[in-house]
């Protein structure tokens, strides 16, 4: 059985069991703690959306990070005025950015190619500089939007006494961090992953994808373009709300430097890395980019040493400052070296390089026909 | 037989920094004929149907069809009113099998000015399907439905594209060079299909090089040299038309 054989709803299956046993499959892997699967799962739905708009339409946006920025606020202030219940927060989330996304879709898909991508920089630039200046009022500036003792809260103050310690985040009284944290967001993250599947396999999605192979044959066959590609570009900036109110959500505070422009290229990556495009591939890349971010980032000298303390001394002190010149804070490093072979070898992304090796495996399978080989079919992350 | 002019082009007038490409043409189409355009290459003719269509806006004059201007509307809503066209080089979605690039000109139709249709599945459209299925063999492409389109030969892409057009059911088809670089045997394949779309009461205007296309073909013939209209008539009457000879020898480059 290979992935490229399955259907839909076995896809999905298999993708939703993935993630629910994340916690399990990621210990020998090192990354099973609540903080970092919180992680996997809210940036898988920023690239899961982002790919509505770049994998389907091909319109590269850079400017993404505004609505993840606009999300995370939306959340801490329904968090301050109503209540600490995350449904409302991630409604206000996905409202908000829709509505930014609305704005700046309507001005940005006035130009197509490069242009459509330096407006929308532009326009998240100029949120992310607004947030720090005219915004300070909504945004609390340099210091970034926080909870106080102070917030009014109104909905929540009609229920219960406000305790002493700032109040934490929850779901009708689940706490949101830690475990339930990621399962929240992991429920949304499959939520989100059925959503674009339907959207994948729907006129629209096959309108989007005409659009990207030859607008030109569209707009003559009757198409208006411009209200589809503001749908799309309104739905990945609604998966970035939801993204950047889930970040909120699991630990209540939002900067502005959510905003800004590494924050919309890092999207950009992830989605390349795993595959443009694909389903499951935004995922993938996702993944990949805040596993390298977190546990690359985490090695240091000493670590590696033990890792490496199986060589004679004399290669140990060669090989660790070679090697620990790409982990630590050299993790940028393999991620760009990672990057470019992928670019070059595998324009496909992570999905493309399975499913080739899915199809070697495929092939050696009908060479030696006694059927012993077992091929692993553990479309991993 | 005594039908109406459906469409009509006044005045048309289309200059490319000095060069002037259409200088004062007038057409006139009778609904439900087939009228070629010939001439020599860079005459001007696909240009004209760029005009048509909304690809490009002529300096002067006006393009009706059926009572509506189509001079300075969007090419959507030009496509919309019922004109739909095959390009001289193939517009196709290459990466897409046939039966997608059949059906999507239907769901353009369907939805083109804008319907909320993300919820739908596309493998229950089973009615675009299909009629796409029987466009595909109307065209004599259903063997290769599920191909890639950019693997098609340029004869094939050319049909492909005819059946994107004809799926739109279109009031007017324009039609470039439908049959360049199509073997004999295609050719008069598309001939024929052509002729069948004839007697369901299309309008058609269509540029060619190859005579016997014309011949087989059209109701009334359009000389086309150098931005302006030489001859016109009967195909049998432009044949002998001493214009047109020269037309052809002398100002061909
Ligand atoms: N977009 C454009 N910009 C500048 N010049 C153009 C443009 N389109 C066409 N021309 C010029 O206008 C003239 C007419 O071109 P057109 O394509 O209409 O000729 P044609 O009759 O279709 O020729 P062919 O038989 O080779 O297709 C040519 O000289 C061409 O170079
Ligand atoms: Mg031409």
């Amino acid at each position: 059985m290979t992935l490229a054989k399955l259907n839909d709803t076995n896809r999905f299956l298999i993708f939703a069991a993935i993630i629910l046993l994340m916690p399990i499959w990621m210990i020998p892997l090192g990354g099973a703690y609540p903080d970092l699967l919180q992680k996997f799962a809210i940036y898988g739905i920023f690239a899961i959306g982002f790919n509505i708009l770049f994998g389907l339409t091909g319109y590269l946006s850079f400017g993404h990070a505004a609505f993840l920025g606009v999300g995370s606020y939306a959340a801490v202030w329904s968090f301050k005025l109503f209540t600490m219940n995350a449904i409302p927060a991630i409604i206000f989330g996905v409202l908000f950015a829709g509505l930014l996304a609305f704005i700046i879709g309507f001005l940005s898909l006035r130009r197509t190619g490069i242009y459509f991508s330096i407006l929308t920089l532009a326009f998240a630039q100029m949120s992310y500089n607004l947030a720090y200046s005219v915004l300070t009022p909504i945004t609390n500036g340099e210091t970034g939007l926080q909870l106080s003792q102070q917030d009014p809260r109104i909905i929540d103050s009609m229920f219960v006494e406000a305790g002493a310690g700032l109040p934490s985040t929850n779901l009708f009284g689940l706490k949101m961090s830690g475990f339930e944290g990621f399962y929240f967001c992991a429920v949304m993250l499959i939520l989100c992953y059925y959503i674009s599947m339907r959207i994948f396999r729907s006129p629209f999605g096959l309108m989007l994808r005409g659009i990207k192979s030859n607008q030109n044959r569209m707009m003559y066959t009757g198409l208006n373009t411009r209200p589809y590609m503001l749908t799309a570009f309104v739905i990945s900036g609604m998966y970035a709300g939801l993204a950047g109110s889930l970040l909120a959500v699991t630990d209540p505070l939002a900067g502005a430097e959510r905003m800004q422009w590494t924050a919309s290229g890092e999207v950009v990556l992830m989605t390349i890395l795993g595959g443009v495009g694909t389903l499951a591939g935004p995922m993938l890349g996702a993944g990949l980019i805040k596993y390298f971010e977190n546990i690359f980032s985490a090695f240091n000298n000493q670590t590696l040493t033990e890792i490496f303390s199986f060589l004679p001394d004399a290669a140990v002190e060669v090989v660790v400052p070679i090697v620990g010149l790409f982990v630590g804070s050299g993790w940028h490093l393999t991620l760009g070296l990672l990057f470019v072979v992928i670019v070059i070898f595998l324009p496909g992304g992570i999905v493309e390089g399975m499913s080739r090796l899915a199809g070697l495996f495929r092939r050696k399978d009908q060479e030696n026909m006694n059927g012993t080989a077992s091929p692993q079919d553990q479309p991993g992350e | 037989m005594m039908s109406d002019l459906v469409l009509h082009l006044d005045n048309i007038q289309k200059n490319f920094g000095g060069l002037a490409a259409l200088s004062d043409v007038n057409l006139h189409v009778e609904e439900g004929t087939t009228h070629a355009i010939i001439g020599p290459n860079g005459a001007g003719k696909s240009t004209l149907l760029n005009v048509c269509i909304g690809r490009l806006k002529p300096d002067a004059g006006k393009v009706t069809f059926d009572g509506q201007e189509l001079t300075g509307r969007a090419p959507h809503e030009i496509a919309q009113i019922g004109v739909a066209r095959v390009f001289q080089t193939p517009e196709i979605f290459p990466e897409m099998s046939l039966l997608e690039n059949v059906m999507l000109p239907a769901f353009s139709k369907r939805d083109g000015s804008f319907a909320f249709n993300a919820h739908n599945m596309l493998s229950k459209q089973n009615e675009i399907r299909d009629e796409a299925e029987h466009i595909l063999e109307d065209v004599g492409l259903q063997e290769m439905m599920m191909q890639e389109a950019g693997s098609l030969s340029r004869g094939d892409k050319r049909r492909l594209e005819l059946g994107m057009c004809l799926i739109l059911r279109p009031r007017l088809l324009l039609l470039d060079e439908p049959t360049a670089g199509m073997s004999r045997h295609d050719t008069n394949r598309t001939i024929d299909l052509l002729k069948k779309i004839k007697s369901r009461g299309m309008t058609k205007v269509i540029i060619e090089h190859d005579m016997h296309v014309v011949f087989s073909l059209a109701d009334k013939v359009s000389v086309l040299a150098r931005g302006a209209i030489i001859a016109g008539g009967k195909p049998e009457e432009v044949r002998e038309d001493q214009r047109v000879k020269e037309a052809y020898l002398g100002g061909a480059h």
